[in-house]
């Protein structure tokens, strides 16, 4: 029966596969191999990023105030300026990444931080 | 190869250096094919190989190598579902790529007497600015001038936007560099702290047996972090899409 008519067969498991793939971003963070990855890979990878994440922004902001400097040649002053913004980026990066706002730029609204908060649940179908 | 790095210096940063292998100049600029070149090739030829031969099949049941092609295939789809949502299966192609070609490359550099392409900055910060340059005109062709609204957060007095607009600004330029720095001290600070450990084995004789275990110990460890860099680069390019895509 199944090999006289294949077809049928296969799209019937197509179709069934396809349901079962919409439905799957909203049980998609409780699967079993989810949380034991999350814990391990993102605990050690978030630990990782904190330390760079502070000191790219103060070296971007130097940079950018070395060069104004040597353009403008205004020296030291938009340095010392721009060492300053830049540290406050760094801290604000950090911050953001500890407190669970991930690296969005800006901050969120009220209605979105309850989304971010439980983000890997909720992001693929609140966010469309 | 193999004799290059024995012959010259036993510094623990020898194993960095660029070497020429065909030596070739167009213009006046030095294009030769490097050591560097050498592995980018190997770990594109060896994740084609991979995936091409994994495939090769296409079972319903799948064998080992079909298994672990369709493994990163999950891992990377996962990825992008959980930090980007369905939009974000448009990019899956890039990311997948950028993951396995850190990946590739982060493997390759732990075989001894190879290259770790991925210990120069340059070419992390290559990387690192494709996906920032990408993500920005993404996000410009996506909301237009509304793009700079990622520059004022929502409910800042207008006497401190002078200040905020600025340190979002260096703090949204600082992505590309902290993405390509993280990829790049991780390679060179593990591999570098490898040699030194393993150049105290032969010094210390009959004691070199500690710097021996400690020598395994770190192979292992340099392996988890070939992964886990490989990921926080795939995750945190994720993350900035989906920035871009839906801004707040």
């Amino acid at each position: 029966m199944t090999d006289k008519k294949p077809s049928p067969c296969l799209e019937d498991l197509d179709a069934r596969l396809r349901r079962a793939h919409e439905r799957r971003p909203d049980q998609g963070a409780d699967n079993d191999q989810g949380p034991n990855r999350g814990s391990i890979g993102a605990g050690l990878g978030f630990a990782l990023r904190i330390g760079i994440e502070l000191v790219a922004a103060l070296a971007v902001g130097v940079a950018i105030g070395y060069g104004l400097d040597r353009w403008l040649g205004t020296a030291p002053w938009l340095m010392v300026v721009f060492f300053f913004l830049g540290s406050a980026a760094g801290f604000l990066n950090v911050y953001r990444a500890v407190s669970g706002y991930g690296y969005a730029a800006g901050y969120s609204r009220d209605s979105d931080r309850d989304k971010k908060g439980s983000q890997r649940e909720s992001s693929p179908d609140s966010d469309k | 190869m193999a004799d290059a790095a024995a012959g010259e210096s036993h510094s623990p940063l020898a194993q960095f250096m660029i070497k020429k292998i065909i030596p070739f100049e167009v213009g006046g600029v030095d294009v030769s094919y490097t050591n560097s070149a050498l592995a980018m090739t190997a770990a594109v030829v060896a994740v084609s190989v991979f995936l091409i031969f994994g495939m090769r099949r296409g079972a319903l049941v799948p064998g080992r190598w079909q298994l672990l092609a369709e493994m990163g295939y999950e891992f990377v789809a996962n990825m992008i579902r959980d930090n980007v949502g369905q939009e974000g299966r448009r990019y899956f192609p890039f990311i997948f790529s950028l993951f396995m070609f850190i990946f590739a490359g982060n493997l390759i550099g732990m075989i001894p007497y190879s290259f770790t392409y991925t210990s120069h900055l340059i070419v992390t910060f290559g990387l690192a600015a494709t996906v920032f340059v990408g993500v920005t005109i993404i996000g410009f062709a996506k909301h237009g001038m509304h793009f700079f609204g990622f520059f004022l957060p929502h409910g800042v007095p207008w006497f401190l936007a002078w200040l905020i607009i600025p340190i979002e600004i260096l703090s949204y330029l600082s992505r590309p560099v902290s993405l390509s720095l993280r990829l790049f001290a991780n390679m060179t600070a593990g591999h570098t702290m490898m040699k030194v450990f393993a150049g105290f084995i032969f010094v210390l004789g009959i004691a070199g047996v500690a710097p021996l275990v400690m020598v395994v110990a770190l192979t292992g460890l340099e392996i988890i972090i070939a992964f886990l860099q490989a990921y926080v680069f795939a995750i945190l390019t994720c993350v900035y899409l989906n920035d871009a895509l839906h801004m707040h």
